[in-house]
């Protein structure tokens, strides 16, 4: 008898492609058609976040590490980004008012005459498009090398990545002249001599956002399909057994962590390019920890779901705190405490267990929906 | 940075800033008891404990004005009802969160601290349709205004030195709580072994809910500290809560001892530098610092032996 392997199972089941058709199909074609250019900036701004979510659905849906600090790299990825535009904006024509005309207008409003060492790389596109990645990726190497091999996990590891961000908001608020201080960096015009601001511009950046966000699905559904995606569960469930069989559990888990950190970044870039600025308030604890509400809601366990809690998540919030901001708060915090008491499996678990098995075609119920894990392997 | 200052002024510098960094100190260390029986003792990560502190705030907030208008001649002691009050309501409000939420999810750790994050959130904008998004203060008793000379360069005020006093009997009484009453054992015995404590007949149900009552409780109290240092709004608490985590982690989780003197060594650090450095560096330096050793030490200042 031949047992199942890893070759045997298909890159995605049927139904998996359905469900990518179905999303594509409504981040590129429904979408833009139904609304109008306000509304569809509104939706690239919110679908820039589900990369994040994505990010996490790996590193915390399958691999079980809860990080408190991607807003971390979204916030790295969004200002390498905006460092380059900056730098664009101001060119020595667009600033000679200044005092030191060529550097970025805060700084020469905080007196700095010259441009510090760690804007110069940014003058150039592709040196800023390999940071963007390049240094929120290095930076989740450096945090996770330092905390998986000392084995440090769990609610110990949610917590330090929580101070990590309270870190790089205070200094990214306290270093105003280099950073652009609380305000953040604004007033971002062209990317490499094409105007960003116009309307067809933000509609082709839609489009490329979305584009990158099915790529950034397939690669996690590479990932989570590999015998790397099994080991991340293994490690999940039972850490010591995966460490006892031979495998570096550390090097597993930075991995996953590393992942998450790049497809967070790519998504502060994109949110930097559709919105135009970029400030320490999608930095800090804060916006780190509704990121992972996203997750959550969409299902910590189904990449699409993800995609699809982060919009429903932003959209109730753009409505709510439109019409009535005073109930916002409590609607966010209600809905935390409902997706962890009633639905640990989010959007993804409801869908699962009520619809599926009534869809036509479908005879014999689906085998049990995956159990939620116990969050941390027990300490 | 130091150049400036010659020996004496340094040496005033660092008593002044000491005793700055006391009140600081005593802030931190109530919240932090309070989260390290929570965190420590049960393994719940209470987001919304700054919450439990502001409810203390304002509790203290309301209790000034009560005895302002209508028993103005008990003004003076009306810190000592307030602390009692504070404590008596986030307890309270403690044991209703644990009964309807906590208990739930004591096998899921992280999801705790989603739980109570929302949690968080529904308090704050509580606060803020009650009491008004304004932050608020509180009017000290004459007695607790005003310092005591101790030489020329140096003063310490004299609510500094009450809240230290405060803590310190806290502080005890914790200890004593925990180690010598019926009630500290049984904690004890359900935090090494869950299972066998319900076997030998501890309601382990009871115990949890007390534990994060008393826990909350003593948060509640931090905050009628808390009113001395800074002004009560609906997001003060948010801004306490990562260092407290901090705190509690630093010294060992589940070590009294440690949770004491990593708020002293951070207190002290933060207040230190803050004199010579900018207050944004300082914290980042002391963040940081803090971070680092957690990284070569993650189990903590102190750590307790048990088996798991």
């Amino acid at each position: 008898m031949k047992l199942p392997t890893v070759n045997d199972n298909p890159f995605m089941k049927p139904m998996e492609w359905l469900s990518l058709l179905v999303l594509a199909a409504l981040i590129l074609v429904v979408l833009p058609l139904a609304l109008d250019g306000f509304r569809l900036n509104l939706v690239g701004k919110y679908l820039t976040y589900a990369f994040v979510a994505l990010g996490l659905v790996i590193c915390w849906g399958y691999c079980g590490i809860l990080s408190l600090g991607q807003g971390v790299f979204f916030g790295l990825g969004g200002y390498c980004m905006a460092m380059y535009l900056k730098l664009e904006a101001s060119s020595v024509e667009n600033t000679k008012i200044q005092s030191t005309p060529g550097i970025p207008d805060f700084m020469d409003w905080n007196q700095v005459t010259a441009l510090p060492w760690f804007w110069k790389p940014f003058h150039s596109l592709p040196l800023t498009l390999i940071a963007v990645v390049a240094v929120p990726t290095l930076f989740a190497f450096v945090v996770g090398a330092a905390m998986f091999k000392r084995r440090v996990g769990g609610t110990y590891f949610a917590i330090i990545t929580q101070a990590v961000a309270a870190i790089l908001t205070i200094l990214i608020i306290g270093q105003q002249g280099y950073t652009g201080g609380i305000n953040g960096i604004t007033d971002l015009r062209t990317l490499h001599g094409w105007d960003i601001r116009t309307d067809s511009a933000k509609s082709i950046l839609y489009f490329v956002n979305g584009g990158l966000l099915i790529a950034c699905i397939l690669i996690a559904q590479y990932v989570k399909r590999s015998k790397l995606g099994r080991i991340l569960v293994a490690m999940r469930d039972k850490e010591d057994r995966v460490r006892f069989s031979g495998y570096s559990v550390a090097s597993f888990k930075i991995f996953a962590f590393c992942l998450a950190a790049a497809f967070a970044a790519v998504g502060g870039a994109m949110f930097t390019l559709q919105v135009g600025f970029m400030s320490p308030s999608f930095v800090g604890i804060v916006p780190s920890i509704e990121m992972v509400i996203y997750t959550a809601v969409g299902g910590r366990l189904s990449l699409f779901g993800a995609v699809y809690g982060t919009l429903l998540v932003n959209w109730a919030k753009t409505s709510f705190s439109e019409s009535f901001p005073e109930l916002w708060l409590f609607g966010l915090g209600a809905l935390f405490i409902a997706v962890v008491l009633a639905f640990p499996n989010g959007l993804a678990g409801i869908w699962r267990q009520h619809v599926e098995p009534r869809l036509p075609g479908r005879a014999k119920p689906p085998a049990a929906p995956t159990v939620l894990p116990h969050g941390a392997p027990a300490e | 940075m130091f150049g400036d200052y010659s020996l004496g002024d340094l040496g005033s510098i660092f008593v002044m800033q000491g005793f700055a960094g006391l009140i600081l100190f005593s802030v931190y260390v109530l919240m932090a008891l309070g989260l390290a029986i929570i965190f420590g003792q049960m393994g719940v990560i209470n987001m919304a404990h700054g919450e439990f502190m502001i409810l203390g705030a304002y509790v203290t907030y309301l209790c000034s004005g009560f005895f302002q208008a209508h028993l103005p001649g008990l003004f003076p002691a009306y810190f000592f009802v307030a602390m009692g009050l504070a404590f008596l309501a986030s307890g309270a409000l403690g044991m209703l969160v644990e009964w309807a939420l906590i208990r739930h999810l004591y096998k899921r750790p992280l999801d705790t601290l989603l739980a109570t994050w929302g949690l968080s959130l529904i308090l704050q904008q509580a606060y803020r349709s009650i009491f008004g998004a304004r932050e608020v203060g509180v009017e000290l008793p004459a007695w607790m205004m005003g310092s005591v000379q101790a030489t020329d360069t140096i003063e310490i005020p004299i609510n500094g030195l009450f809240v230290m006093g405060v803590t310190v009997l806290i502080t005890l009484a914790v200890a004593l709580l925990l180690f010598a009453s019926r009630w500290g054992k049984q904690v004890r015995a359900v935090m090494q072994n869950r299972v066998m404590a319900g076997a030998v007949g501890i309601d382990t149900d009871r115990v949890d809910r007390t534990t994060f009552g008393i826990g909350c409780g003593i948060a509640g109290i931090a905050g009628a500290a808390f009113t001395m240092i800074g002004s009560t709004g609906p997001t003060s608490g948010q801004l306490y809560i990562v260092d407290t985590f901090l705190i509690v982690v630093f010294g060992g989780a589940a070590s009294l001892l440690g949770t004491i003197a990593s708020a002293f060594s951070i207190s002290q650090t933060q207040s230190t530098l803050e004199f010579f450095l900018s207050g944004s560096t300082a914290k980042v330096l002391t963040l940081l610092g803090v971070v680092a050793i957690l990284m070569l030490r993650p189990q903590g200042l102190f750590t307790l032996k048990v088996r798991r």
